[in-house]
C-alpha cells in the first residue's frame, strides 16, 4: 500500500509557493544581467531589484535603503551581530542574548567573547520565555547589543520582543536585534517607530522561498561594521553580486506570507489545539513542551523515556515527516541547548519531537498524523497505556 | 469626527500691500493643486491665515501629510469642533489632550469668545475647562508663559473651535508667486538642490537639460526626468526641455582647443538657455554651480561664461559646500537618483586639463571661427518638451513577478 507523505516539518524548510518559483524561474531568464552593470540591461534588472527591496520595505514599515538583501538567516545574524558589535565598540563591549537563541547567534557571540566583548545570557523559564525584570537587571549603560529571538525554533516559544524594545531602549543606547527567522510571516511584525526592535532577520526559505536567500533590515541608518568586502553592492554593507532572482523570489514569498497570515494561523491555531487535545489523552507519558501561548505553527512534545529519533523512524512508516526538536541540531546525540534551558524532566529530555504546519498542509494531513501518532505511540509504549 | 478644519498660519509676507493677496492667492491655488485627489477643498481664506474644511479622517490624514511639503506655509493646525456647551467642550478638551499623555509637558488652556452671548466668559471658561483637563493628567502642569502646549478654545457662534497642535510647515514663498525662471538641470547633485531652493523662495520652474546621444544614454535622460519629477512635489508642474546638443558639442571639439572647449562648452548652453528662457517668457537661469567645486566654476570661468547674456543668472548654491548641498539633496529626496552613474553631457567630453582661469578675448577668439548660431537655432527649435508630474501610471512590468 502507498501512503500519502504528510510533510510537517515546515521549521525546517518550507516547500516554495508555485508563483514564487515561477518569479524565479522567470527572472533567471529575462533579468538575469548584473544590477550592477551600467547597460540597459544592468538598469533593468536593478529596477526590479529596487522594486523588491521596496516591497519588502513596505511591509516592514522601514526605507528600502535599508533593507539588504543576504544569504540566509544565518548570514543575517552573523552579520548583524558581528557587525554592530564591531562598529560600536565605542560605546561599551556588553552584549546580551539568550540561552535559547540559534547556533548562528550563540557561535557569533562565541567568537565575539573572544575578541574581548563581555556576553550575558538571559534565562528562559520553563515556558521558554524571559523574565523582563531579569533584562531590565542585566542591561547597562554600556551595553551596546541585545539579540532576541522572537519565536523559539525549537517550541514556539514567543518572545515579549517589544515590550524588550521598550526596556533596551529605556536603558541603554543598546541595539536591538530580534531574530525573526521562525516568526514573519506568522506573527505580525514591523518596525515600530522608536518603540520597536532595530535590526530583522529574516529567512526566505521558511516562508515558502528559496533556500540561499533572506533579509536583513534596519529600522534606521546604524552604525555597523560590514565584513562581506568587495564591489561596495548593497550600499556598501554586504559586497557581492546581488543574488536578483532569490531577493525579488523572496519578496514575492513575503507579500504572500504577510497576505495569507491571518487565515494561516487560524487553521494552525486550530490543528495545534486538535493534535494537543489528543496528546493529552496519553497522560504522563507525553509531556507537550509548547504552550498554549506560544507560536501557532509549532507544537512540541516529548515521550517519556522514548529516543526522539524512533519516534521519528515510526512515524515514517505511517508517511509522516516529523523532525527532533532542531533540524540544526537533529544529527547531534547530546540534548538541545534549548530543551536544556527549559529544565524539563530528564525522562523527557531525549524525546522531543517537533511538528511544525506551512501552507501546503491541510486538515486531512492532520487527521492522517494523528491517526498515526496514535498508533506509533500504543505500539512503542502499549504496556504503559494500556 | 472631532475634526472640522485645518488653520494654516502663513509664512513670510516680505512685500505687503497688494502682493500680500498675490501670496494668498498663489498659495490656495498651490494647495489645491497639491491636493486635486481629494476633489474640491473648500478654502477660506483671512489677511492672517487660511481654513481648510475637512470632510473625514482620511481626508485629514493625507492634509497633515502633505502640506509641510508646500512653500508659504509657517505652520498649521488641525482644528476640532464641538457644541457650545460646557460638557461637551470639556469632553473635547480631553480628548485633544490624550494625544499628549506620553512627554512631561507645560500646559495652559487660551479662551477667546467670539459670541458675546455665551453664559460664560473668557475666564470662566478658561477656568473650568483647565480644572477639568488639569487633574486628569500627571505629566501636565500650568505655565501661563511659553508653555509647551496652548489648548486654544474659539466659542464662535456656530460652534466652539479647539486645537492644540502646532505643527511646522516648509516655510518659504508659496511657488509661482516670484515669477519664472529657468533651470539648468543636469543629473547631478547640485541643479535639483538650487531648483528647490529657488522654489522655496517662491519662483516657478521650467527645466532645459542638454542631451548628446549617442554619447549619453537613455538612462542619463531618463534619470532628469526623474529628477524634474520629484521637484514637482513641491508643489507646482515643470516643463523640461531637452535640446539635442550633440551637434554643437562635436563641433566644440573639432574646432575649439581642448582646453578652453568646456567653457565654450557651457557658453553655448548658455546661449542656448537664454534663448528658451526668452520664448517661454522666464526672468532668470538658475544654475546649480557653487564656486570652486569644478574647473567651470571659478570666478574667471562664470565670468567668461557669463559674458554670453545679460540675463541675471541666479546661483543658489554658490558659497554652500559639497556636504551640505548633499545633505539637502537627501532631504528632499534627489540624491539617490542624482548619484546614479551615467554619464551627461557636461562629463562626456570633458578635457583632460581645462584652463581654470580662461581669458574671455581667447575664447571669443577661437569661437569665431565656426558658426554656432544656427546649430544653437536649430536645437532650440527640434526641442522636446516633457510634463511634469506625469498623470498617466505606467504599465508595471514587474508586477507578476512580485
Amino acid at each position: 500500500m502507498k501512503v500519502n507523505t504528510i510533510y510537517l516539518d515546515n521549521s525546517a524548510t518550507t516547500k516554495p509557493y508555485k508563483e514564487v518559483m515561477q518569479t524565479f524561474m522567470a527572472v533567471n531568464e529575462q533579468y538575469y544581467a548584473n544590477p550592477a552593470s551600467i547597460h540597459a540591461m544592468g538598469v533593468e534588472s536593478n529596477e526590479l531589484l529596487m522594486r523588491a527591496r521596496e516591497q519588502v520595505a513596505d511591509i516592514l514599515k522601514t526605507e528600502a535603503k535599508n533593507v539588504l538583501f543576504t544569504s540566509g538567516g544565518t548570514e543575517s545574524n552573523n552579520t548583524a551581530i558581528i557587525g554592530l558589535a564591531r562598529g560600536n565598540t565605542h560605546k561599551g563591549k556588553h552584549i546580551l542574548t539568550t540561552e535559547i537563541e540559534h547556533p548562528s547567534v550563540l557561535e557569533s557571540v562565541k567568537q565575539l567573547e573572544k575578541e574581548g566583548f563581555e556576553i550575558e545570557y538571559l534565562h528562559v523559564n520553563a515556558q521558554g520565555v524571559i523574565s523582563l525584570d531579569e533584562l531590565k537587571a542585566k542591561i547597562r549603560k554600556d551595553t551596546i547589543l541585545v539579540s532576541m529571538m522572537h519565536v523559539n525554533n525549537e517550541m514556539g516559544a514567543i518572545q515579549p520582543v517589544f515590550e524588550a524594545a521598550t526596556i533596551v531602549h529605556a536603558e541603554s543606547r543598546a541595539a536591538f536585534h530580534i531574530d525573526a527567522v521562525q516568526s514573519f510571516g506568522k506573527l505580525p511584525l514591523a518596525f515600530n517607530g522608536e518603540e520597536g526592535p532595530d535590526c530583522i532577520t529574516i529567512s526566505g526559505h521558511k516562508i515558502h522561498g528559496f533556500k540561499g536567500s533572506g533579509v536583513l533590515a534596519f529600522r534606521k541608518k546604524m552604525q555597523w561594521q560590514p565584513y562581506a568586502l568587495g564591489g561596495g553592492q548593497e550600499f556598501g554593507l554586504r559586497s557581492g553580486t546581488v543574488a536578483v532572482p532569490q531577493a525579488v523570489a523572496l519578496s514575492k514569498a513575503a507579500r504572500i506570507a504577510v497576505e495569507t497570515m491571518n487565515e494561516r494561523a487560524e487553521k494552525y491555531r486550530k490543528w495545534q489545539q486538535q493534535i494537543r487535545a489528543e496528546l493529552e489523552q496519553f497522560g504522563d507519558v507525553v509531556h507537550i513542551l509548547s504552550t498554549p501561548e506560544s507560536a501557532a505553527h509549532i507544537l512540541s512534545f516529548s515521550v517519556r523515556d522514548l529516543k526522539g529519533e524512533v519516534i521519528i523512524n515510526a512515524l515514517q512508516k505511517y508517511g509522516v515527516i516529523v523532525s527532533t526538536s532542531s533540524a540544526c541540531s537533529s544529527k547531534q546525540t547530546k540534548t538541545s541547548h534549548v530543551v536544556e534551558a527549559l529544565n524539563i524532566d530528564e525522562h523527557f529530555k531525549k524525546g522531543v519531537i517537533r511538528v511544525s504546519f506551512g501552507a501546503h498542509v491541510t486538515s486531512e494531513d492532520i487527521a492522517q498524523f494523528i491517526l498515526a501518532i496514535k498508533k506509533v505511540l500504543m505500539e512503542l509504549k502499549g504496556e504503559l497505556l494500556l | 469626527m472631532i475634526w472640522k478644519e485645518i488653520l494654516i498660519r502663513y509664512g513670510e509676507l516680505s512685500t505687503k500691500g497688494r502682493n500680500k493677496m498675490d501670496f494668498i492667492r498663489r498659495l490656495r491655488e498651490n494647495i489645491r493643486y497639491a491636493f486635486a485627489d481629494l476633489g474640491h477643498l473648500h478654502i477660506r481664506t483671512e489677511r492672517d491665515r487660511m481654513f481648510i474644511a475637512i470632510q473625514d479622517e482620511a481626508q485629514m490624514n493625507v492634509l497633515v501629510e502633505g502640506l509641510p511639503k508646500i512653500f508659504g506655509i509657517q505652520s498649521f493646525s488641525p482644528v476640532a469642533a464641538c457644541d457650545k456647551d460646557m460638557d461637551a467642550m470639556k469632553q473635547l478638551a480631553i480628548t485633544i489632550m490624550d494625544t499628549f499623555k506620553h512627554e512631561q509637558l507645560t500646559f495652559k488652556v487660551e479662551v477667546k469668545r467670539t459670541d458675546k452671548t455665551f453664559p460664560l466668559d473668557s475666564h470662566g471658561i478658561q477656568r473650568e475647562i483647565g480644572a477639568h483637563v488639569l487633574p486628569q493628567y500627571q505629566n501636565l502642569s500650568v505655565k501661563v508663559k511659553h508653555p509647551d502646549v496652548e489648548l486654544r478654545v474659539e466659542v464662535r457662534h456656530d460652534s466652539t473651535y479647539m486645537m492644540a497642535q502646532v505643527i511646522p510647515g516648509a516655510g518659504g514663498m508659496p511657488v509661482g508667486s516670484n515669477g519664472k525662471s529657468l533651470l539648468m538641470l543636469s543629473g547631478g547633485i547640485d541643479s535639483p538642490v538650487a531648483g528647490y531652493l529657488m522654489m522655496k523662495r517662491g519662483v516657478r520652474l521650467e527645466a532645459i537639460h542638454f542631451f548628446s546621444p549617442p554619447y549619453t544614454s537613455q538612462n542619463s535622460l531618463e534619470k532628469v526626468k526623474v529628477l524634474a519629477n520629484e521637484l514637482t512635489k513641491f508643489g507646482a508642474s515643470i516643463r523640461l526641455h531637452v535640446i539635442p546638443f550633440t551637434e554643437i558639442q562635436v563641433l566644440i571639439k573639432e574646432k575649439v582647443p581642448s582646453n578652453v572647449s568646456m567653457t565654450t562648452t557651457r557658453r553655448m548652453m548658455l546661449k542656448v538657455a537664454d534663448k528658451v528662457r526668452e520664448e517661454i517668457n522666464a526672468l532668470a537661469i538658475v544654475t546649480g554651480e557653487s564656486l570652486g567645486q569644478v574647473a567651470s566654476q571659478t570666478l574667471e570661468s562664470l565670468t567668461a561664461i557669463n559674458a554670453v547674456t545679460n540675463t541675471p543668472i541666479l546661483r543658489p548654491l554658490i558659497s554652500n559646500d559639497k556636504l551640505d548641498i548633499i545633505e539637502i539633496a537627501e532631504k528632499i529626496g534627489t540624491y539617490e537618483t542624482s548619484i546614479q552613474p551615467f554619464e551627461d553631457c557636461c562629463t562626456i567630453f570633458t578635457p583632460a586639463s581645462p584652463k581654470t582661469k580662461p581669458k574671455l578675448e581667447k575664447v571669443e577668439h577661437y569661437e569665431s571661427f565656426s558658426d554656432f548660431d544656427d546649430l544653437i537655432e536649430r536645437a532650440v527649435t527640434n526641442r522636446e518638451v516633457y510634463i511634469f508630474p506625469k498623470k498617466e501610471q505606467p504599465t508595471d512590468k514587474f508586477a507578476d513577478l512580485l
